[in-house]
């Protein structure tokens, strides 16, 4: 409703011209936002549209150029059925989870008691030392790469996927460390204290009362270690080399695209059902990740 | 039977700040005593101290005559109360309160025993199920409270626990601590910046200032025999005065003689005390209660003035009238019945029995 119509009375007029505005200026704001949004929307998921759509396509159906590339004539799931039943791809999946997982318990294991040290306890250089942390995040992986190749052809990893649980954690790690240390740091130290005082040793406090309580920045930070994990390119394409050491990354692009042959259909197919588990753990890990990002941003 | 003992405490943080300088206290077994003083003076140090939350630089502590300076917190058998409650967020009231009787490995029974008993003395049964966030302040701290006493520590800590509660349930949770007290008889240290918390609540109380004990007394005694003058300040509310004056003697008579040609004779009994200072700048400590309208029933020792009142407060059971003698604020208080306004003269009677003399260079009362 726009201002105007409910302007009464003439000597009410200036009071309800001030309402208006307001509400006009609200409404101006919610179509100027929903516009915004509209774009990004558009932008972001008209990619994974055109995925889904070819994935849907019989591989002649992709080649032929004269219909409307956004619309499945005669849907098939051959490429889905294909890429499970035959090929590496079942393999390279299970490479994923592994080292995923590993990745993920390993920088948890690494990050929640270093967070838990540079946050809490008071030492000589700790300061720095988170500083430091988070510096180290900042190394690109593309100038790292070059020297790890020396260290994991030293320890004699060079093409075996456990290199990449080695690996991953270096990016992992800091970044994880650095987020809980920000979360920990808005969690009342007289909890732990209290628990301290209740009869509990270190470790005592740390499971039973500081870890539930810093659940959501832990999330937001598995969340983060996931994603990395499983995304990652550069590392699996510069260490492994046999298709059954392979992660889904590198597997799909080195597999389903022979010379200048793209099997686009199975590309497609591989890469929605790959961008899956991230979407479900997003999913259900959603609102912890917001509270884990935007913990201590305000007061109480 | 559990006292405490501290003994030359001292504590240095980096870069060599002394929060705590060297204290003495002997606290006896069931005794509540309250550590108090402004903002910084080292009252919560000293208690994390005893607690063994923060490390002793110097000195000893000892409690129930077992000396704990490398005891950690866990096996000093003690309980706190902290200011923000610390209560698990993610645990019941009876998880919260169970906590450390299940670490401690005690039986079911006991522990539920513990906690029902520790409940119906906070009055807090029916809320055992609930999550604290389900909780009003009033009733985390009593939470806080029951977990500190189904422990059955030898030592209460108490480290501002009413800060956090707005003035009615202030003073309705210091009834309730004075109650629990009188029913569990532990031994307990309260911390307080708030002076009228200590008065009312302690059997002794230490007064804190700058890292040092100013004066340690029953809160009677602290009120009526301040031996310093933080000590005279702090106690009471509102707070003394603090008038400049000149002790003179007058043919063997003492009297004080006040800005703005205010004399007023010392008791005579307070010659012999007052004697040596005779000739002296002191400055005259007087409490506003006793700095009151003049009554026909006045007796002995009371002298009165004339004075003009700068502001009144009429405060319902009394009025607050305040004027100003050489820039120097004076406070009295007045039967609500007596005229006074603003600009009028109006006299007052000082009790002089309940004077103070302070020396303005050692700070002490004379």
């Amino acid at each position: 409703m726009s201002g105007a119509s409910i302007t009464t009375g003439a000597a009410a007029a200036p009071a309800y011209h001030k309402a208006g505005s307001i509400r006009r200026e609200r409404r101006w704001a919610m179509i100027g936002a929903y516009i915004a949004l509209a774009v990004f929307v558009v932008f972001f998921l008209l990619p994974p549209f055109h995925m889904l759509v070819t994935s849907l396509k019989s591989s002649a159906e992709i080649a032929d150029l004269s219909g409307n590339p956004w619309i499945v004539r005669s849907p098939t799931l051959e490429h889905y059925w294909a890429l499970l039943n035959h090929g590496s791809y079942p393999i390279h999946f299970r490479n994923s989870v592994l080292v995923t997982l590993s990745v993920v318990a390993i920088t948890m294991a690494i990050s929640i008691p270093a967070a838990f040290a540079l946050s809490r306890m008071r030492f000589w250089g700790s300061t720095m030392l988170a500083t430091g942390v988070f510096l180290t995040y900042l190394v690109p992986e593309t100038l790292l790469f070059i020297p790890l190749f020396q260290i994991i052809g030293g320890l004699g990893l060079y093409n075996n996927l456990w290199a990449m649980v080695l690996l991953y954690p270096t990016l992992t790690v800091p970044f994880c460390t650095w987020i809980m240390i920000g979360y920990f740091g808005s969690i009342p130290k007289e909890l732990d204290e209290a628990a301290l005082i209740d009869g509990a040793n270190h470790f005592q406090m740390l499971w039973k009362i500081f870890i539930p309580v810093a659940l959501p920045g832990i999330l937001a930070a598995t969340i983060f270690a996931f994603t990395v994990s499983w995304a990652q390119f550069l590392y699996p394409m510069a260490f492994l080399v046999s298709s059954e050491q392979m992660v889904l990354t590198t597997g799909i692009v080195s597999d389903l695209i022979r010379g200048d042959t793209f099997q686009w259909g199975m590309i497609m197919a591989g890469a929605l059902m790959a961008a899956l588990p991230p979407l479900l753990v997003y999913a259900f890990l959603m609102d912890y990740y917001i509270a884990g990002l935007t913990a201590g941003a305000t007061k109480g | 039977m559990a006292q405490v003992s501290l003994r030359r405490i001292v504590k240095k943080y980096e870069g060599d700040v002394q929060a705590v300088k060297g204290i003495d206290l002997e606290i006896t077994d069931q005794e509540f005593v309250v550590l108090v003083g402004p903002s910084g003076c080292g009252k919560s140090t000293t208690l994390r101290m005893i607690a063994g939350l923060e490390e002793i630089t110097d000195g000893e502590i000892a409690i129930g005559g077992t000396v704990v300076n490398d005891i950690p917190p866990r096996d000093r058998d003690i309980a706190m109360v902290f200011q923000n409650y610390a209560l698990y967020p993610h645990m019941t009231v009876f998880e919260n309160m169970a906590f450390g009787l299940t670490l401690r490995k005690f039986s079911k029974d006991e522990i539920r025993r513990r906690v029902d008993n520790a409940a119906r003395i906070l009055d807090i049964s029916p809320l055992l199920d609930r999550k604290p966030k389900a909780l009003s302040g009033g009733q985390r701290q009593r939470v806080a409270m029951g977990r500190a006493i189904v422990r059955d520590p030898k030592v209460f800590l108490f480290d501002e626990p009413l800060s956090n509660l707005d003035a009615k349930l202030r003073v309705q949770m210091r009834t309730e601590i004075k109650k629990v007290h009188q029913t569990v008889r532990t031994t307990t240290v309260y911390v307080t910046h708030d002076q009228v918390e200590a008065m009312t609540l302690a059997d002794r109380v230490v007064v804190m200032n700058h890292g040092v004990i100013e004066q340690v007394g029953p809160p009677q005694e602290l009120y009526h025999n301040p031996t310093t003058r933080f000590v005279a300040g702090f106690i009471g509310s509102p707070a003394m005065n603090f008038i400049p004056a000149r002790l003179e003697n007058a043919s063997g008579a003492l009297r004080l003689a006040l800005p703005e040609g205010i004399v007023l004779p010392v008791p005579a009994g307070r010659t012999q005390r007052y004697a040596a200072y005779a000739g002296r700048e002191v400055l005259f400590g007087i409490r506003p209660e006793h700095l009151t309208e003049e009554k026909p029933t006045d007796k002995a020792n009371i002298a009165t003035f004339q004075m003009r009142p700068e502001v009144i407060e009429p405060m319902g059971m009394e009025t607050l009238v305040h004027f100003w003698l050489q820039g120097v604020e004076v406070s009295a208080r007045l039967d609500p019945a007596v005229p006074a306004e603003v600009g009028q003269p109006l006299t007052l009677a000082a009790d002089m029995n309940r004077m103070h003399l302070i020396d303005p260079q050692t700070d002490r009362v004379l």
